[in-house]
């Protein structure tokens, strides 16, 4: 079965987009979202392996490190930027979005929420960093830099001026809408600027 | 392309092979010069298929030739890129026709300041006119054109093969459905021109030297052994010169004196330059240098207009430890060809050797390369087909 956050960014994604996807991965998302018609997707993705990943499922990518900025791209130039389960990995979270937002008419960011209940359990209650599907790193090996929350992200979004177009909460194969900065496991963000 | 002493196992699966030459008169050189005879030594892998639609252009570098794959007939050596070349590998001959010809100005076959000069009956020597990496594509598709083919499905190449490229990309768009630069750049750097320079500099101070007009006599063979072992220690890092030689000392010349501690980076670049004056030209050497030194593709703003909206695809791959040609500059082009909006993949391949890289056998870069021809070259069929 397809990955939910997958099935939600395909239904987002607008047939006949340009579509950027930042930290693309083994370059899954964009040879799904290449399928629908007319979608033209490029990858920028830090990991090597992952780049032959890529060309093997022939994704257009550019092995390049998203936290030095988006210099090569003009504004407005993709309809979509994808920022998938990357941002807490980036050094600048703020800087990355704000650039995404400069090229992308829209961006697509998703992220492990910090304040779900069974994170809040492990810390609360166990007093141990967190270990969920969405985290799953010991503490000393995870590549995540930045913990935080849908109600963060929504302060953050207020405060930068970014408009929130679409908002999904989610935890494994469902959907949240029931308090989602308690049981949603993993948040989408459709945003514009 | 170098002259290691690997026991190399005298089997391929591209088998025998030989040079074969394509001849043609009355080549104008960008600088207006004629060359009233070319000759252009080549060899082929694959077949041709009906619609002449499956060729591709291998380009060498500074010191490499046609003999790019299988077992050369006259020398019974390797090709220079015997490991990506042949069934199933990344140009696999299965479905490509593989053309490799020594380019002009060289000493391989091709003509060059070596070969003779037909208004004199002697070497050009010195009187070889000044030839650019323009002038070597526009050689090239004499060639393609000579062996029927209209339109390349590939072109790669590295270091000034890369360049050769780009060129092609630049001034034939509509002969390239996929480029491939290596290790490369649109233009040399200072550091990169310097060196060259003193490769240069160490022929013309050799006794032998001569002027260029050295062919009725002794070559200047230690400038030129010179030339090649300062372009050695460019092409290798220092972690792969650490892990090849280290401070180790041969056996051999164990008690000798200090002068001659017998280092064996030491022997290993007196071999390097020994073997390659027997296969090179000094004017070759001159000739071809200054075509990389002087190659310029162009300013990046006019580049990016140039190649606004092209439909060639790139892949354009780097090697982490090279400092010659490195990979910022690959970057580069990555970028000028992202503002043209052009389709272009970019991999910086992690290894230790340096420069080199892309001719050491190695995994990498031969996945990277098939499986960009074959979903490439899936496309091009259906769409030749729609």
């Amino acid at each position: 079965m397809q990955r939910l956050d997958y099935t939600i960014i395909l239904d987002i994604v607008e047939k006949n987009s340009k579509v950027l996807d930042l930290g693309c991965g083994d370059g899954e998302l964009l040879r799904l979202l290449e399928k629908k018609e007319g979608v033209e997707g490029v990858g920028i993705e830090n990991d090597e392996q992952m780049i032959y990943s890529c060309v093997k499922k022939d994704v257009t990518v550019e092995h390049a490190d998203i936290d030095k900025g988006l210099h090569d791209f003009p504004d407005k130039f993709f309809d979509y930027v994808i920022i998938n389960f990357t941002l807490q990995e980036t050094k600048k979270p703020s800087k990355v979005i704000n650039e995404a937002l400069r090229v992308g008419k829209h961006v697509i960011v998703s992220f492990p929420n910090f304040a779900y209940y069974k994170v809040r359990l492990f810390l609360g209650l166990k007093g141990k960093t967190p270990s969920t599907e969405a985290l799953p790193y010991r503490w000393d090996e995870s590549p995540n830099l930045h913990y935080f929350t849908i109600k963060d992200f929504l302060e953050f979004c207020s405060t930068e001026g970014i408009k929130k177009e679409r908002f999904t909460g989610f935890t494994g194969k469902h959907e949240v809408k029931f308090l989602p900065n308690l049981f949603a496991e993993k948040a989408i963000f459709l945003l514009t600027k | 392309m170098n002259d290691d002493k690997i026991e190399v196992p005298k089997n391929s699966p591209n088998g025998t092979v030989e040079t074969r030459f394509f001849d043609f008169n009355n080549f104008v050189l960008e600088n207006g010069d004629i060359l009233p005879q070319i000759r252009i030594a080549y060899e082929t892998y694959g077949k041709l298929n009906e619609k002449k639609d499956n060729g591709v252009l291998l380009c060498h570098a500074l010191s490499g030739d046609a003999h790019v794959a299988g077992i050369s007939k006259e020398t019974g050596k390797l090709g220079w890129w015997e490991f990506m070349i042949g069934p199933g590998r990344a140009f696999d001959t299965n479905k490509y026709f593989i053309i490799c010809s020594n380019v002009l100005g060289g000493c391989r076959g091709s003509t060059g300041p070596s070969t003779g000069d037909p208004r004199k009956n002697a070497p050009y020597g010195a009187e070889f006119p000044d030839i650019t990496i323009k002038d070597m594509v526009n050689v090239q598709v004499k060639l393609v054109e000579g062996l029927g083919i209209n339109k390349l499905f590939c072109v790669s190449g590295g270091s000034m093969g890369g360049m050769q490229v780009i060129e092609w990309a630049y001034s034939y768009p509509d002969r390239v459905v996929t480029a491939i630069p290596i290790a490369t750049t649109f233009r040399h750097s200072a550091q990169q021109i310097a060196f060259n320079e003193v490769g240069r500099i160490a022929i013309m101070s050799d006794p032998d030297w001569n002027n260029g007009n050295y062919y009725s006599g002794k070559k200047p063979e230690n400038g030129l052994a010179i030339a090649r072992m300062i372009g050695h220690i460019t092409y290798m890092s220092d972690d792969s010169m650490e892990e090849k030689f280290g401070r180790r000392t041969r056996q051999a010349v164990k008690g000798a004196k200090k002068l001659n501690t017998g280092f064996e980076v030491e022997s290993y670049l007196r071999y390097q330059g020994e073997a390659f004056v027997k296969r090179f030209d000094a004017n070759s050497y001159i000739s071809i240098t200054k075509a990389i030194d002087f190659y310029d593709a162009g300013n990046n703003q006019d580049l990016i207009k140039h190649f606004y909206n092209t439909n060639i695809k790139f892949l354009v791959i780097s090697y982490s430890h090279d400092w010659i040609y490195p990979p910022y500059q690959s970057k580069e082009i990555v970028k000028v060809l992202k503002f043209a909006q052009a389709d272009v993949t970019y991999c910086d391949i992690s290894k230790s050797y340096g420069h080199d890289a892309f001719l050491i056998p190695h995994e990498e870069q031969g996945v990277l390369i098939g499986h960009f021809l074959d979903n490439n070259y899936q496309k091009y069929l259906n769409r030749a087909k729609a």
